[in-house]
């Protein structure tokens, strides 16, 4: 796990090409601490912050071929790598390293770009082909792993964080206000596009190739589930349970390959108990697991994290999420995702990645995506529930199931079945809707944007960040059951633009922490797309055949448990005790009318009320957290300044 | 007394969950959530704000959208409770 950069083009002079670079891994050196190399050929160059866990002592970068015509930098494992040396040393290969980088190079060396498809892993790499002069860079499959890039007059710069591009002579940190309209729409940028203008993302299983011909983007993979009227792949509960378990074993015994020892996220649900569960016996010095815990009860699952810690015997530690926490480091959160965000969730995860460097670890894994793969989300129940009253508008008694989704809610529990059908758009319309599952978040959301400034507003007169998603869906997206119409759109927009991003990668990469996956190994996440809806939503009960195929492996009270999601506290997070100076300044007229993106009157006021009264509901907070941390990203990122002219 | 009412409930709903946005054509008869002024919460602030304002307890019943969906249904509801009371409370 790493960060590099790098270029290609003929934007670079040649004296200036190793400062460059030197300015671009610096940017990004929390990514890679262990090591620092550069390589520069003609009008190409690499750079490589390096975090070493695999090929300790053999595995630096930038790497070349024996054969001198391939160079890679590569951000990430290929935890499949064991399996593909020995194939390629049967057909001859020679390895000088036991690392997996030079697993990728010998790859592409036989297979050219088409070695993607062999990968297993989490990854984002740049190779370069000197004799064919010709640069390929990719990413995995699920997006674990970033990867960015930008052209300036003709010349490609790429790197794994954007603050790397900002040192890019020509670059400048700029909103892209149809990111913002993203953002406070879908949570997120709809990937290529970032929260910078003309900056973009290179998106999950895609590679680009560039030569002198041109630059060439292109999926190598898609996520594709069966027509809804197919007929079943899977119709053995019990067979697809035991395969279920059989792929998640292996998907997590690969990824504790490493020359360090891995670790293991806790929260307390089911998802990362049944990954440390799996991994525990694996763990040759025993298993170590890392928590959050919160003061407010609202919050905390440190009762199901201690249970399950014991029941496994890890060595367990926690880190407390307590008042001012999340107010101390939330500008420091931002410099790292890069991206306003709507949610506060990102903040205790970081605190998290601290603890797990603090321990003396680098690699933990985490129970991440089983809520895409497996259909755990509420949202993916309140679409059901929501389909059931469509088919009776008025009654009064289908609203009634929405209270049981939403336990934790209180605005919810006190509503009647009216208000409850009206809220979540019950009234029987729109069920043909691609984007149905999710329009009443995307509504709910997209209210926030009401503190938008007026010159924000007519820029964006013409723009439906929701229509964009919708014509972002394939072509058959029609023909799929609904329940996997949702998972679509959150294992290919939310997934990636938000839990990968400023939850997981860049939260964990903040400590130089690799996070590792195994509920998205795309065998898996492949297997999960065959099985038919009822397996994983069983009338409302979530994840239910992940539940089946390991109920041996975790306490009842545990195994049972329904989903609690993820949450911290949001705006009350930044008021009473825990207002700083930063939180008044953000929300100040002249900042506001500084920024100009939102009206400093109606901004001002949301502060006042939400100091008055923090518990306000759920568009209130997400104004709040959208807009400080626009806010703050204006503070962060528009200041920076790129180094004088260095280019050609 | 109607348009004093809808006066002090449309100034509510531009102070608290417009924020101000007095560019905001808030007309009488625009449903709150179908615009998205109003979510759950937002509802149980406008219940707390007509008992305190107009000093009448709202019954469980009468948190609908029937009565609360817009300033015209609130300002009808508001307006027949509190005749309602003014009728009981008058000598016979």
């Amino acid at each position: 796990m790493c960060g590099f950069s790098g270029y290609f083009g003929d934007g670079v002079a040649p004296d200036a090409a190793r400062p460059l670079l030197q300015q671009m891994v610096a940017a990004i050196a929390h990514r890679g601490p262990d090591e620092q190399g550069i390589f520069v050929g003609d009008r190409v160059g690499l750079g490589h912050a390096r975090l070493s866990i695999v090929g300790l002592g053999d595995g630096q970068q930038p790497m070349t071929h024996a054969n001198g015509r391939f160079t890679i930098v590569f951000n990430g494992e290929i935890f499949n790598y064991v399996e593909l040396r020995d194939a390629l040393k049967a057909q001859g290969h020679v390895f000088r390293t036991g690392s997996d980088t030079e697993v990728i190079l010998h790859l592409y060396e036989r297979m050219g770009p088409d070695c993607l498809s062999r990968l297993n892993g989490d990854f984002a790499f740049a190779i370069w082909d000197a004799r064919e002069q010709r640069l390929m860079i990719a990413r995995d499959r699920m997006g674990v792993r970033p990867l960015f890039h930008t052209t300036v007059g003709g010349t490609l710069y790429f790197a794994s964080e954007v603050k790397a591009l900002l040192r890019v002579p020509g670059v400048k940190a700029r909103m892209d206000p149809l990111a913002l309209d993203e953002i406070f729409t879908l949570w997120a940028p709809i990937a290529p596009r970032t929260a910078f203008r003309d900056i973009f993302e290179l998106e999950p299983a895609h590679s680009l190739t560039a030569d002198r011909n041109g630059v060439t983007i292109r999926p190598y993979w898609t996520l594709q589930y069966p027509d809804a009227d197919a007929p079943a792949q899977h119709t053995d509960a019990r067979a697809a349970a035991e395969e279920l378990r059989s792929l998640l074993t292996d998907a997590t015994r690969i990824r504790m390959r490493a020359d360090v020892p891995v670790g293991s996220y806790l929260s307390g649900g089911l998802d990362s108990s049944i990954v440390s569960a799996l991994a525990a016996p694996m763990a040759a010095e025993g298993l170590s697991t890392f928590s959050v815990t919160f003061g407010s009860e609202e919050h905390d699952e440190s009762a199901f994290q201690l249970q399950m810690a014991e029941a496994l015997g890890t060595r367990h530690h926690a880190v407390s999420c307590g008042d001012g926490d999340i107010a101390d480091s939330f500008p420091e959160v931002i410099r790292f995702t890069e991206r306003p965000v709507l949610r506060t969730a990102p903040a205790p995860l970081y605190q998290l990645s601290g603890l797990v460097r603090e321990k003396g670890l680098k690699v933990v894994l985490t129970g991440e995506g089983a809520d895409e793969v497996f259909a755990g989300y509420d949202i993916f129940k309140e679409a059901r529930v929501r389909r059931f009253c469509a088919r009776q508008p008025g009654s009064r008694i289908r609203p009634h199931l929405f209270r049981k989704l939403y336990p934790y809610l209180p605005g919810l529990r006190q509503q009647s079945a009216e208000y409850l059908a009206a809220f979540f758009g019950a009234g029987g319309e729109g069920t043909d809707d691609p984007l149905f599952s999710h329009r009443p978040r995307l509504r709910g959301t997209a209210a926030a944007k009401l503190f938008f400034s007026g010159d924000l507003r007519r820029e964006l007169a013409d723009y439906d960040a929701a229509a964009e998603l919708a014509a972002r869906l394939p072509h058959d997206f029609g023909r799929w059951h609904p329940l996997h119409q949702a998972q679509y759109i959150e294992s290919r927009f939310l997934l990636p633009g938000y839990i990968l991003s400023s939850q997981g990668d860049r939260m964990a990469m903040a400590h130089g922490i690799e996070g590792r996956f195994p509920f998205l190994d795309h065998r898996l996440v492949e297997f999960a797309t065959r099985l038919p809806p009822e397996m994983k939503l069983k009338g409302l009960v979530e994840k239910h055949i992940l539940r089946e195929a390991t109920k041996d492996l975790l306490p009842s009270a545990i195994g049972s448990r329904t989903k609690q999601p993820y949450r911290a506290p949001d705006s009350q997070s930044f008021v009473g005790g825990n207002e700083r100076g930063y939180v008044r300044d953000a929300f100040s007229k002249k900042k506001l009318e500084a920024s100009g993106l939102f009206s400093p009157d109606a901004a001002g006021k949301l502060f006042e009320k939400c100091r008055a009264r923090p518990a306000s509901g759920y568009r209130d907070n997400v104004a709040f957290v959208g807009i400080l941390s626009t806010q703050l990203w204006q503070e962060t990122f528009s200041k920076t300044r790129t180094p004088d002219a260095q280019a050609a | 007394m109607n348009q004093s009412v809808r006066h002090s409930i449309k100034t509510f709903i531009i102070d608290n969950f417009l924020f101000g946005d007095t560019a905001y054509d808030l007309q009488d008869d625009v449903s709150l959530i179908e615009n998205e002024i109003i979510d759950s919460t937002g509802v149980l602030e406008l219940v707390a704000f007509i008992e305190e304002q107009f000093g009448f307890t709202l019954a469980d019943s009468d948190i609908v959208p029937a009565n609360l969906d817009s300033v015209a249904r609130i300002t009808a509801f508001v307006t027949s409770h509190t005749d309602a009371e003014a009728l009981s409370k008058a000598p016979a």
